[in-house]
């Protein structure tokens, strides 16, 4: 018997809301999760998206609105009634326990029988790699080998969803890009839905199906990592998306495309939302503003480092507007050079910069 | 080690100075000094002394003293009436903190507890001792309240109860204070991940928090014990300190200041002394049997 | 975390407040207690005195020469927070910045004093001190009140020193302050919170000290808490309500500067300094 989710069709989370005396927190999230899926909840520190993970798992109680499994409301129950596993940042594991006692805990709350537990936490233990490490105490573990540990723990009690709060932020650089793809592996194994809460935009394009951009404790944004990368619904998801030229600028529509200035160049652009038209935000990112020979836009380069294949650089245009672009050959600060767009990869944002 | 002495020409030995600045031993490290010096001149030396000096008595052998001691029942029985007074007041106050802690640390403003709590641990054992000889007294405002349910006089005063209820007051906020600041260390991500692994309130609190605590309540017990055993004041002003509460201390004081026999007074601060290594060890012992260590949750 | 709101659970943290409100209503009565009684004109068979007086004070200042007595007590207890704080900070300052061999005997020399009670070393130290021609007079009282004062401000300043980060000290020298500026100008002003809260607590301690003094005073050397043992315990001779005005004399002299101690540290702090070591 493979440790495999508990079957279920869909969580629901509608409008969903916590505040902290008056502070708002959260406000009214709504957001349907399929079994399978994998969800990232993006947003900078302070954006309610771990607020909505602990309400998620019921360490927090909402202040309004309703979480349904299937047909089942599940808000009110206690978080040991509500089978969820879960991976904290700093792993919580237990430091008395041994790791086959940590992994097995949820089976032993649950009055599994001890040759049952044995066989699950073996298994739990070779899913993530951990096979001989199981009579060790988890302080005899290197940071790796404990977020293996709380994994393992979450997946053993076949949890229909897996909450996960920024499970990699402790780990150096190097581990967690392994721990990534490790993590991804274990949600395609089990099948549960993972609901992973991060405020690194790369690990959540590469991890999830979907990623829910949060921002002061409402969604911004819900969409696939090609979605959100490609056209960014708002500019400040485009901000949190790595799109570092943001400018102001007026807007004149044009049939299907828009006409914009930066820095005293027309551009033409991709209007992103209704009526883009007058007071507008451009926004594009860095890898898009290439230097070209006949590019409408002059900068005076400002500052170049080599990135292996090309060169990251800032510069200023005529009317002082910083820059940041990329260039193919060789250019050092001083140098007077011009930039180029894809009009596809020009967003125009409606509204002045908030 | 002496081979490469020998073969290589040695590479000039660094001088004294430095191979001590090496080893953390340098100009900073002698500010300790003073301060050691003193303990010892004035901790380390007296106990010794006092240890040599039993075996000293007046008269008879070298172990006079302590055959004396466990052979009058005037003296060994104080023994047993310490006992039977710090054995429960520790097991109280440590025991009884322990729900108090799990409550109060929820709590938001535990400052104001906390203050009140420290104000009979400042005061000394002298004042409430001469606060509940007031207020515990045959017309003393306890007595008037429990007049008030209609239960009669009850004896609080001069006898074992008195002692016991100022061991309470007094030792109870240090062991409380102990133990919340123990359990205010155990990370709450442990507890929340395990009521996420189903786990309700009173396994949390039998599988986490208690082997988590275990340690913590060694020393608490420990201090709380070495603290009771030793009472003096409270057993003279609030007992009968001829009769029930004829603490060990007592008769270590009179040995010292009624009878001037200061071999025989350090024969009993001696066995004071190791009654309670005994049960420091057997509680420490205790200890080894359990989970030791970290209480957090995670790496740092 | 969601609460649980079942009734067992409601009873109990129920019961769990209302131990600690009879408890604290208990400490308070008997504060209390005193200082009504020291008020009383007559308080005999009834909730409270007859009248009310402030009489007792004066009384009581003259048969307890109260006066001489709160001169001795600030004497010893000026001296102890002296000699504590010159011997204790700077061996806390090596502990705490320095790693030599044989450091964890060192702290638990320091750990010693603290945990065994004064009554247990109390006995030997005085016959000691008496040996020495130093019992029975102030020297010997504040050298006896200096064996755990010494040990609590090492043990309190250790934490305090590690966590100033040494950089700061390293950029000091870098910038050329010697050992005496180095003092005078970064760490005197860094470490004056932490050593102002150690004092204020071994101020507190050695009011309340009762054992130790008790053990070495003679008879001009007695501090304030040891003149009130020795009154309680002729209670009968002296009129409790003198006693009492004693008492509350004694009660403010201490609670005055735990309340200015408390300013500087948490409650808590008065008892885990010994926890965090012991626990090593």
């Amino acid at each position: 018997m493979a440790i495999a989710a508990r079957d279920f069709r869909e969580l629901r989370l509608d409008g969903m809301s916590r505040s902290f005396g008056t502070v708002n927190a959260l406000k009214s999230v709504t957001l349907n999760v399929k079994r399978g899926e994998f969800i990232a909840l993006l947003g900078p520190s302070g954006c309610g998206k771990s607020t909505a993970l602990n309400c998620l798992a019921g360490l927090l109680t909402l202040s309004g609105g309703s979480i349904w499994l299937d047909s089942t409301r599940i808000d009110r129950r206690k978080p040991e009634e509500r089978g969820f596993g879960m991976v904290f940042q700093n792993y919580a594991l237990f430091p008395h326990m041994s790791v086959r006692k940590n992994i097995g805990f949820g089976l032993a709350m649950q009055g599994v029988s001890r040759s049952d537990i044995d066989r699950k936490v073996t298994e739990a233990l070779s899913i993530v790699r951990l096979g001989d490490q199981g009579d060790k105490l988890p302080g005899q573990l290197s940071g790796g080998q404990q977020q293996r540990v709380a994994i393992a723990r979450a997946i053993v009690i076949e949890p229909p969803l897996v909450l996960m709060d920024e499970p990699l932020s402790n780990l150096d650089a190097k581990l967690r890009l392994e721990m990534r793809a490790e993590i991804r592996r274990i949600h395609d194994l089990i099948g549960s839905a993972t609901i992973y809460v991060t405020h690194d935009q790369e690990e959540a394009l590469s991890l999830a199906d979907r990623i829910v951009v949060m921002r002061d404790g409402t969604v911004r944004q819900v969409g696939t990592p090609q979605e959100l990368y490609a056209s960014p619904a708002h500019a400040d998801v485009a901000e949190f998306m790595g799109y570092r030229n943001l400018v102001k600028s007026s807007a004149a529509r044009s049939g299907n495309a828009v006409n914009v200035t930066i820095g005293g160049a027309a551009f033409a652009g991709t209007p992103i939302g209704n009526a883009v038209n007058g007071q507008a935000i451009v926004a594009i990112r860095p890898d898009d503003l290439k230097a070209e020979a006949g590019g409408p836009l002059a900068v005076t380069v400002e500052s170049a480092q080599y990135h292996g294949r090309n060169f990251y650089c800032s510069g200023r245009t005529g009317d002082g507007t910083e820059l940041y672009f990329m260039a193919d050959t060789l250019v050092a600060k001083g140098d007077n050079i011009r930039l180029a767009a894809d009009p596809a990869r020009v967003l125009v944002y409606p509204g002045a910069a908030s | 080690m002496t081979d490469r002495a020998i073969g290589a020409a040695a590479p000039e030995r660094p001088p004294l100075r430095i191979r001590l600045a090496l080893r953390d031993l340098d100009g900073v490290t002698l500010l300790a000094v003073p301060a050691v010096l003193f303990v010892l001149a004035l901790f380390v030396y007296p106990f010794l002394y006092g240890l040599i000096l039993s075996f000293e008595p007046k008269a008879g052998g070298w172990l006079a003293n302590y055959r004396k001691f466990f052979s009058e029942p005037f003296l060994y029985d104080t023994v047993w009436t310490t006992f039977r007074l710090a054995v429960p007041a520790t097991l109280i106050n440590v025991f009884l903190s322990i729900p108090v802690a799990m409550r109060v640390r929820r709590l938001q403003r535990r400052r104001v507890l906390t203050t009140i709590l420290v104000v009979p641990i400042t005061l000394g054992t002298v004042l409430i001792a001469e606060g509940l000889l007031t207020y515990l007294g045959p017309q003393g405002w306890f007595n008037r309240t429990l007049a008030l349910f209609g239960i009669g006089q009850v004896r609080l005063v001069h006898n074992y109860m008195g002692v016991m209820l100022s061991l309470i007051m007094s030792g109870f906020p240090f062991t409380f204070l102990l133990t919340l600041s123990y359990v205010t260390g155990i990370d709450p991500s442990l507890e929340q991940a395990a009521s996420t692994l189903g786990a309700p309130p009173r396994a949390r609190f039998w599988h986490i928090i208690m082997p988590l605590l275990a340690q913590g309540l060694a020393i608490n017990l420990c201090l709380s014990f070495v603290q009771t055993f030793s009472v003096f004041p409270s057993a003279v002003l609030l007992g009968a300190p001829a009769g029930e509460t004829r603490v060990i201390s007592i008769a270590a004081y009179q040995a010292a200041y009624e009878q001037y026999d200061y071999s025989m007074a350090s024969a009993v601060a001696m066995i004071m002394g190791f009654a309670q290594l005994f049960v420091i060890l057997l509680i420490l012992a205790g200890r080894n049997l359990l989970y030791r260590g970290a209480v957090g949750g995670g790496k740092g | 975390m969601v609460q649980d709101k079942s009734i067992g659970e409601r009873l109990w943290a129920i019961a769990i407040w209302a131990l600690v409100i009879f408890f604290i209503v208990n400490v308070i009565a008997t504060i209390a207690a005193v200082a009504v009684d020291s008020f009383g004109t007559r308080w005999f068979n009834s909730w409270l005195p007859v009248a009310f007086t402030t009489h007792w004070y004066k009384s009581a200042w003259d048969e307890f020469q109260l006066r001489d007595v709160l001169i001795v007590t600030f004497e010893v207890v000026g001296a102890v927070v002296l000699l504590s704080g010159l011997l204790g900070v700077p061996a806390a300052y090596a502990l705490a910045r320095r790693n030599f061999p044989g450091k964890p005997l060192i702290i638990v020399l320091f750990l010693l004093p603290m945990m065994i009670p004064p009554i247990t070393f109390g006995i030997p130290l005085a016959t000691v001190l008496y040996q020495a021609h130093l019992g029975g007079n102030m020297s010997g009282v504040i050298l006896a009140n200096l064996v755990p004062t010494v040990p609590f401000v090492v043990l309190v300043m250790i934490p305090f020193i590690e966590q100033i980060d040494p950089r700061i000290e390293a950029a000091a020298r870098v910038f050329g302050a010697g050992t005496g500026r180095l003092f005078m100008h970064v760490l005197v002003p860094l470490l004056t919170p932490g050593i102002l809260a150690a004092l204020l607590l071994v101020l507190v301690r050695t009011i309340a000290m009762f054992e130790l003094t008790f053990f070495t005073a003679g008879p001009d050397s007695q501090t304030l808490v040891v003149t009130l043992y020795y009154a309680v315990g002729s209670a009968g001779v002296r009129s409790n309500q003198s006693i009492d005005a004693m008492a509350v004399i004694y009660m403010i002299t201490t609670l005055v500067w735990l309340l200015l101690a408390l300013k500087f540290v948490d409650p808590t702090q008065i008892v885990t300094r010994v926890k965090r070591e012991a626990a090593h």
